[in-house]
């Protein structure tokens, strides 16, 4: 083996930062990859991107990434990437975060953004359960799920992101799994190349806690368990889209729309004709 | 005394102390390196040893208001929470004080960021010392459990009314395993009788709660909040003599002074550290030098008696701080000065900074604090506010 070698993403990875913390079998490496790798090939400059995260294991991709990078807290990645967006428009801002900061702790955050359609571009790893403190059930949590905080099961409905998304005025929403690395790379560069509020939804697995918890087998289990029971659907409503414990995972893309943008509208506002 | 002896960590055994309490309602959210105590508590529910609901909210502002209602309507309620998740309460916990709430909470004492650290300090819980809630710093697991329990009968008695919050260090007390006495259930249930208060909806009684205050009456509302306060003090020292009539385990109230009959240097110092400090005043004490430990266990109230009757006996005080309040000192030392301050005697005085993100405090560090103070004495040194252990230079 050749030392010297350099790895294809080594420029957009802070080496310096690796190992990583994620577990073994874990989806965020794979993830991460598909953001590099779409960032690679867009050829946007990455002097003029930012990633943006706040808490949890999703939320040290940032840290792990060569480009301006901010790690917020818990729940406040949005909030912070729109304070970036605005005061320098040119910048492509990509938030970069977990199901449980980006839709529980700061869930509020996520349905004004959309509403307002702020042109940041949000990537939500969805591993249905809080990893990083080991464990707990979210708002994503399917129902009868078992976490540490629900052992016999979980009682409460979960989100259906990509409908929630939809519903609080995204202009593009889809999902995809850990598994689909080709169709999420490509679904990450269609949204670098679309103004205003994108969402891509990632089912990921998370073996070492939910995954274990839930008898799913081991990250590549969970891979050949998406292989199987993947159905792309693209241009369906997101409401038909809700996932469950052990049933069938729709992907696909959901929403491809035009409107204007926050910054858009502002000036027409300003400026009456 | 009949023991009933496991070997659990800090976390576990608030969640003992809080299982034993019967709270009706739990609610918390997940952060390090809290997450282990509400984890047992679910499963605690969730296998039929408690009858409390357990909410495990969205986040912890949530988690505070879910408590306030449910202690709105006379329920005994319990939350847990750590460092940034205990700033996001704050709102919550001014509220909460103001509304005379006995809501009882765990705080693993955490650093705060930026930079980030999961480790200890006590900069979170120092910076929320004006929102109204009883605040006590405990040494060990078996402390910890104690005081959970203590924590109800003092914050729900009727002369105080006030939420109370037990503060134990972020993984040096909440990770690490001790052999822990569990309580019988029936022994708390008669320390600790079933919640009553008048400050509460009811069909009976209907009731406005968390409306305003004109200029004209507000000053009434936080003067009451303070009397309370200052009423804890009493209750504490009467609720901790009960405790240890009936457990056979004592906290010295406010404060424990540890071989200060005759000291002349004391340290002053709270939670785990005085663990430590403790070691190093009994080697010092075997070489013939009269150092002791004040250990602060209530910062709200304040023992500003208890600091006073110290003073007046010893030549040098020392206060170690895990927190800095930017720009002045360390927030200990303030309250400890304020007290002094009030003595017609001068105590050469220093403060110790340190501790931070988790940094250990060791036995020669404690040794070296304790020289300092003797020096500072012998030479009439000037008193100062020192980081200690620093890895950078300083202006000294």
């Amino acid at each position: 083996m050749n030392h010297n070698e350099v790895h294809p993403m080594d420029r957009l990875i802070r080496a310096d930062r690796m190992p990583h913390i994620w577990c073994p079998g874990c989806g965020l490496g794979t993830n991460f990859t598909c953001f590099l790798e779409a960032l690679n090939q867009s050829g946007l400059d990455p002097d003029k991107n930012v990633i943006v995260s706040g808490i949890g294991c999703t939320g040290r991709v940032p840290g792990y990434t060569n480009i301006d990078s901010y790690h917020t807290t818990h729940g406040r990645a949005i909030p912070f990437a729109t304070g970036l967006k605005l005061a320098n428009p040119e910048l492509t801002v990509t938030v970069f975060s977990g199901d449980g900061d980006l839709f529980a702790i700061g869930g509020n955050h996520f349905i004004h953004a959309a509403r307002r359609n702020i042109d940041l571009k949000i990537i939500c790893v969805n591993n249905f359960n809080y990893g990083m403190t080991g464990g707990q059930f979210g708002c994503t949590t399917p129902l009868g799920a078992k976490t540490t905080t629900s052992p016999y099961g979980n009682y409460e409905h979960p989100f259906n992101l990509v409908q929630m998304a939809a519903a609080s005025g995204a202009v593009y929403v889809a999902r995809w799994t850990s598994l689909h690395v080709r169709r999420l790379t490509n679904s990450i560069k269609e949204t670098f190349a679309k103004k205003g509020f994108t969402f891509i939804e990632i089912i990921s697995p998370c073996p070492v806690s939910f995954g274990r918890r839930n008898k799913l087998g081991e990250g590549l289990d969970e891979m050949k368990y998406y292989q199987e029971n993947s159905v792309i659907k693209h241009g369906i409503d997101p409401n038909e889209a809700d996932l469950n414990l052990n049933g069938k995972i729709i992907v696909g893309k959901f929403i491809d729309i035009d409107k204007p943008t926050f910054l858009d509208n502002q000036p027409k506002l300003q400026t009456p004709d | 005394m009949k023991t009933n002896k496991i070997f659990i960590s800090g976390d576990e055994a608030v969640a003992q102390g809080v299982r034993l309490s019967r709270p009706h309602v739990i609610a918390a959210y997940p952060i390090t390196p809290q997450t282990i105590t509400v984890e047992r508590l679910s499963e605690m529910v969730e296998a039929g040893e408690m009858d409390g609901e357990y909410m495990h909210v969205e986040s912890e502002h949530s988690a505070i208001s879910a408590t306030m209602g449910a202690s709105a309507v006379g329920a005994r309620t319990f939350t847990a929470s750590s460092s940034q998740g205990l700033l996001y309460m704050a709102e919550g916990l001014h509220y909460c004080s103001g509304g005379r709430w006995p809501v009882v909470m765990m705080n693993a004492n955490r650093s705060v960021a930026l930079p980030w650290s999961i480790y200890g300090d006590h900069r979170d819980s120092l910076s929320l010392l004006d929102c109204g809630w009883i605040q006590v710093y405990v040494e060990d697991a078996q402390e910890a459990l104690d005081m959970i329990i203590q924590a109800y009968k003092i914050a729900e008695h009727k002369d105080v009314l006030t939420p109370m919050m037990v503060n134990l260090d972020g993984f040096i007390l909440t990770h690490t395993y001790e052999l822990v006495d569990i309580p019988e259930q029936k022994m708390v249930d008669e320390f600790l009788p079933a919640f009553e208060t008048p400050n509460k909806m009811s069909f009976e009684e209907p009731k406005n709660l968390g409306f305003s205050s004109k200029p004209d009456d507000n000053t009434e509302f936080k003067y009451q909040q303070n009397e309370a306060m200052f009423n804890a003090i009493d209750v504490i020292r009467d609720v901790d003599q009960e405790f240890a009539e009936k457990f056979g385990r004592k906290y010295h109230d406010m404060v424990e002074e540890y071989r200060c009959e005759d000291a002349e240097v004391v340290l002053v110092a709270l939670g785990s550290v005085c663990g430590t400090i403790r070691v190093v005043v009994d080697k010092m004490r075997a070489e013939g030098k009269k150092v002791g430990l004040l250990k602060i266990r209530y910062m709200r109230p304040f023992p500003e008696a208890e600091v006073k009757d110290l003073a007046r006996r010893v030549n040098a005080i020392g206060v170690i701080d895990k927190d800095i309040s930017f720009g002045y000192e360390g927030t200990v030392y303030t309250n400890v000065n304020s007290a002094i301050s009030k003595i017609d005697k001068y105590v050469y005085k220093s403060n110790f900074v340190g501790g931070l993100g988790g940094r250990d405090i060791t036995k020669a560090d404690i040794e070296e604090m304790f020289n300092k103070l003797f020096s500072g004495v012998e030479n009439k040194s000037e008193e100062k506010v020192e980081f200690f252990s620093l890895n950078v230079e300083t202006n000294d």
